[in-house]
């Protein structure tokens, strides 16, 4: 597809048309992300009176000032979320490369009953809530972090991903050598298959830290003291305490002057982008990963 | 036939082997399932004992008779949910949205990756692709703050622009019908990048003689495009149809829950099954009711799932799940 090939007038006109097309969509992609950070960088009462805009008439960063006044909240917020996507991310790993490397070895007999057990539950379950009074009156992980962890650490979809990957990608003979030379599976998994599957655990290690770090639900679900809050939660919360407030004051019929107390507008922004920021920094790393595998998940083993 | 002693012999080998797969593992691959056990345990705590939650779904559940002290009403709850029309809106606005997502997800990601595949320029294309895949990134928190930025009645930039040409503010949260656009808009918004790439993936495995051939042949670009590369996305079209139509009274509750909340107005055209079960855990707690929609929808989900793993057991085995 060099850029001598002579190209046909139907492709010429498909290239343009769908320039075009792709440039719209990609401009709606981006847009709400140039929203975000200008509404952040925007006045207070130019918002209050002329709304978000792209252009806005008068520009200010009170709103990190004003998030950073008093930002214990924002700092443990941030503790808790790196916290529990480290952790949660390393034990879910270990977890998930050891049972995809013992479902992959064909000498291991019981491997497929054990595969239908793990596959069972994404096809049948009690739900929501017997899974809620468990963790909460059995488990008794109400407001603990390791609610937070927990519920992510085991995914079988990812086990069968480890296990196709191992199946496909690495010869059996090197089972076989490493046996004959005594080793036995644990050491064949550290020293043998762990580096040969680093295109399968980088992308399944960015799979479950999205997935922790992007969290909103199991602190929504568990966690009731706010120190203990996620950072994704910490901003839901911030944007529905204020709608919550806007929408009493418009039953209130603007009686109640609670303008003082609301967090203010482009406060939510700032926010958004200080709980987004480290994701949108490091995207232009990770992008790879997430495309690999998705196309070693199209594999079937 | 089966007295035949070779089979006879064959029968009694197959049983024993079968009796005994655990047993020859317990003794010679005790490391294995020594390294398989924490995924063992865990699913077994927090995936097949809550199963015996399901029985929840037949009573009418009160904290202090827990379990098995609740009164047991047999299918009421589930009688209930259907006389009151409850369980044929919430099954109609599930599937109703995942077939939007399914079908007009599909179109848009076939035709995005093709364009991606076809226009002139690596730089233009690598950009597009990166720009496109971010949405995917993103919490669900900020895509309902990004919703409200633009939509919201006061200041939202959508009224902005209306008021400053002249027009009526439009009340998006006070308006039912509209979120049938909107939440598949959103949707489509934050996976269609994500989802070009198989597609992506599919069309740079076609052969390049194929197309070679083809432009000997004298095929136009569009014949091309109608001819060799639509077909040849069929078969991961194919699967990945009837995967997501095993998956279709599955809500994505993230979705509508960070776009709706609890926004009691909107909830005749936006409420799926599972942020009704939600709001009956938290909201107005009805443990008993909850757990029968929750049971209808893994009954039916698992049915879909095996229907469509029968069906791709027909179309193409190979992909099958089991």
């Amino acid at each position: 597809m060099g850029s001598a090939t002579k190209y046909t007038r139907g492709h010429a006109t498909f290239n343009i048309v769908s320039k075009a097309i792709l440039a719209g969509f990609a401009t709606a992609c981006l847009l709400p992300f140039i929203l975000m950070i200008i509404g952040s960088f925007t006045d207070n009462t130019t918002v209050l009176l002329n709304g978000y805009s792209l252009f806005p008439e008068k520009w200010s960063i009170a709103a990190y000032e004003l998030i950073f006044k008093y930002p214990k909240q924002v700092v443990d917020a941030y503790k808790v979320t790196i916290f529990v996507t480290a952790v949660g991310t390393a034990i879910a790993l270990t977890i998930t490369t050891i049972s995809g490397y013992a479902l992959s070895r064909p000498t291991f007999r019981s491997r497929n009953k054990i595969a239908l057990y793990l596959y069972f539950p994404s096809l049948f379950g009690g739900g929501l809530i017997p899974w809620y009074i468990m963790m909460t009156q059995v488990l008794r992980l109400s407001d603990s972090i390791w609610a937070l962890i927990i519920p992510s650490l085991v995914s079988t979809y990812n086990i069968f991903l480890v296990r196709n990957f191992i199946r496909t990608s690495v010869p059996l003979e090197l089972f076989e050598s490493a046996k004959i030379d005594g080793a036995g599976e644990l050491r064949t998994f550290g020293q043998i298959i762990l580096p040969l599957i680093t295109p399968v655990t980088a992308t399944v290690g960015l799979f479950i830290a999205l997935g922790y770090w992007n969290d909103w639900f199991l602190s929504n679900l568990f966690i009731t003291t706010p120190s203990k809050y996620s950072l994704q939660y910490y901003l839901y919360n911030m944007l529905n305490s204020s709608k919550a407030l806007q929408e009493l004051k418009a039953i209130s019929g603007g009686d109640i002057s609670i303008d003082i107390d609301l967090p203010s507008e482009t406060a939510k922004l700032a926010m958004a982008v200080v709980a987004t920021g480290p994701i949108i920094m490091l995207y232009p790393f990770v992008q790879r990963y997430f495309v690999k595998g998705l196309v070693i998940g199209s594999v079937k083993g | 036939m089966a007295n035949t002693p070779a089979a006879q012999g064959k029968n009694t080998l197959e049983r024993r082997k079968k009796m005994s797969d655990f047993r020859y593992d317990l003794k010679h691959n005790k490391t294995l399932l020594f390294m398989v056990f924490p995924s063992i345990l865990y699913l077994f705590v927090l995936s097949y004992l809550p199963m015996v939650g399901i029985y929840y779904a037949f009573t009418n559940y009160n904290y202090q008779g827990g379990l098995f002290g609740s009164p047991f009403v047999g299918f009421a709850n589930f009688k209930f949910l259907f006389a009151s029309g409850t369980a044929w809106k919430l099954t109609f606005n599930t599937v109703f949205y995942n077939v939007i997502f399914i079908f007009g997800g599909t179109a848009l990601r076939i035709a995005i990756a093709i364009m991606l595949s076809e226009i002139i320029g690596n730089v233009f294309r690598k950009v597009t692709q990166t720009i496109i895949f971010l949405p995917h990134f993103v919490s669900m928190v900020l895509v309902g703050v990004f919703a409200y930025n633009l939509m919201n009645y006061e200041t939202g930039l959508i009224n902005n622009i209306i008021t400053s040409l002249g027009g009526e503010r439009f009340d998006f949260y006070g308006t039912p019908w509209i979120w049938r656009l909107i939440i598949p808009a959103v949707e489509f918004w934050k996976s269609t990048g994500y989802g070009t790439i198989i597609y992506l993936a599919a069309i740079l495995g076609i052969s390049e003689e194929i197309y070679e051939a083809a432009i000997i042949d004298g095929v136009t670009f569009m014949q091309k495009i109608r001819y060799i590369t639509l077909p040849s996305l069929k078969p991961t079209f194919t699967i990945l149809l009837l995967m997501s139509l095993g998956g279709i009274i599955r809500g994505q509750f993230d979705l509508f829950y960070q776009l709706i909340g609890n926004n009691g107005l909107l909830f005749g055209t936006t409420d799926i099954i599972d942020t009704y079960v939600y709001r009956v855990l938290r909201v107005s707690p009805n443990i008993g009711m909850g757990s029968a929609v929750g049971l209808y929808q893994s009954v039916i989900g698992a049915l879909m799932v095996l229907g469509s793993n029968y069906l791709i057991k027909k179309l193409e085995p190979e992909n099958a799940l089991f």
